[in-house]
């Protein structure tokens, strides 16, 4: 039994929320890269953390989303590549308490390999250092998400395969009629497919659209491949009203939406932009109505 | 007389070693710069739009075409410049303040590029300041606004307020976009136009100078 799904042994897994918005509602400044809040302000980060915990979140992800060594080295940043990473890991093993497991989370460069402002070598560097962070700190797995381009994807998930951790990749499907393409045009057969065959443990979507666009993506990545299927899907899509920005879909709304995803396989649920505690809360408690 | 149809059809493919290749067979032979781009490089490029609209065409394909047509509008830069002919207009183009990301905006920077456009990309988080600078010191017409976050999406208004305060609104027009950037967002905060993709923000600029000159 691989280590993936001994874990999912007893059902599917429900995740967590965003962190990005909640820390904003913490004090987080705009333009401020969240994942500096691991240093200067690790009470506030746990604190979020701890709220998925407490609403239910039996993974939980961690604060480290943009610490890889390329916007690192963009924001001036990359001399705490290794303190971002262990501390973001630290904070969320913490909150967990061992009542959750806490896979790393590691975002796409922001760079394209296409146009030629980054190399291969670089990219590929970028993650390893991040992943190997990562794990040093103790992550139970590791997670490549909101993923565009299979290319990027397929060298960060080679990086992190030598941690020895499982690795799961989700794409963000945001694009195209249907919202079934990622920016970069990749279906989700493509991914799924590019991704089992480099190795990955779990292929899946997050961000992108509401979560209501999710279940054909969701039945397509679990056609496409063998592999468990993680759905993290945003609260809507956002509005503005007033100059304040609001997320349309309710907690309740976003969780009657559960059954079908379960159903068409996937393996772990939770919520991506826009969502709260409360969205969780209202996952886990539809989960155990099922 | 070398067959001018495959630089369209090199345009639409984004391949540039064959559309330069055609572009200088077609430069030897004394054809007129200006009947290449207006006759088939800007045709091919409106084509992948239309594709890229219809979903045939996504991201790599219009970077690639981009990438081809400017391969062959730096050769032809040179004659042009001779005949006087200017860039379609300059342009200012950034990710707004607050905002780190910048996929988008390279994205539309490049087509600009490719569509005959002078850009100069100042970044992104760019402050107000560094527009209105580029307004006064680069002769810039027009400027094009990026975020991607809905919590970016008011330093656009920000941006613009600036401009105004600086006294440079008018000298420019005003372009927005970016995933959460809507027709009625761009309304509210004042801006002159708004595309919901990248192909189309070169229609929407080309629209845009054509009215700058005429006004």
């Amino acid at each position: 039994l691989s280590q993936l799904s001994s874990w999912l042994q007893n059902g599917p897994l429900i995740t967590d929320g965003a962190w990005g918005t909640q820390l904003q509602n913490l004090g987080l400044e705009l333009g401020q890269m969240p994942d500096t809040w691991n240093l200067s302000h690790p009470d506030r980060v746990e604190s979020v953390a701890a709220a998925y915990v407490e609403a239910g979140s039996q993974v939980i992800l961690t604060n480290t989303f943009r610490s890889n060594a390329i916007t690192l080295s963009e924001a001036g940043l990359l001399a705490q590549l290794e303190d971002l990473n262990r501390t973001g890991v630290e904070i969320s093993k913490r909150a967990a308490g061992g009542r959750a497991l806490v896979f790393a989370s590691i975002g796409p460069t922001g760079k394209m390999l296409m146009t030629g402002e980054v190399r291969a070598d670089e990219v590929e560097e970028a993650f390893a250092a991040q992943a190997s962070a990562l794990a040093a700190a103790g992550a139970d797995a590791l997670l490549l998400e909101t993923m565009s381009d299979v290319e990027e994807a397929r060298i960060a998930l080679t990086a992190a395969l030598r941690t020895g951790l499982p690795v799961i990749v989700s794409f963000a499907f945001d694009s195209g009629k249907n919202k079934d393409r990622t920016m970069m045009g990749a279906t989700p057969e493509m991914a799924a497919r590019a991704m089992e065959e480099a190795g990955a443990s779990a292929v899946g979507a997050n961000c992108g659209a509401g979560i209501e666009r999710f279940l054909p993506v969701c039945q397509r990545l679990k056609a496409a491949c063998s592999l468990p299927v993680w759905i993290k899907a945003n609260a809507g899509l956002p509005e503005l009203q007033g100059g304040a920005v609001t997320y349309s879909t309710s907690a309740g709304f976003f969780a009657s939406h559960a059954p079908a995803l379960l159903e068409s396989g996937a393996s772990f649920l939770g919520g991506c932009c826009g969502t709260s505690p409360d969205f969780i809360r209202a996952l886990a408690a539809q989960r155990s109505a099922s | 007389m070398p067959d001018l149809q495959k630089l369209y059809d090199a345009v639409l493919d984004g391949d540039q070693k064959t559309s330069v290749a055609v572009t200088q067979e077609a430069l030897a032979a004394q054809i007129d710069p200006l009947e290449l781009i207006t006759k088939y490089m800007v045709p091919a490029m409106d084509e992948v739009g239309r594709r890229f609209e219809c979903e045939d065409y996504f991201v790599p394909e219009l970077l690639l075409s981009a990438r081809a047509m400017k391969g062959c509008l730096e050769l032809l830069r040179l004659l042009l410049a001779a005949q006087g002919s200017q860039p379609v207009a300059r342009v200012a183009i950034g990710t707004v303040k607050g905002d780190l990301h910048d996929i988008g905006k390279n994205l539309v920077g490049s087509l600009l590029e490719g569509g005959g456009f002078e850009v100069f990309d100042l970044g992104a988080d760019v402050a107000p300041e560094k527009f209105i600078q580029a307004i006064r010191d680069k002769g810039v017409t027009l400027v094009a606004l990026s975020a991607l976050l809905t919590v970016t999406m008011p330093s656009m208004r920000t941006t613009i307020d600036a401009l105004k305060q600086a006294g440079v609104r008018d000298q420019v027009k005003i372009m927005v976009g970016g995933a959460p950037v809507t027709q009625q967002f761009a309304d509210e905060i004042g801006a002159d136009g708004y595309s919901d993709n990248a192909s189309a923000a070169v229609a929407l600029a080309r629209r845009l100078s054509a009215l700058e000159v005429a006004s």
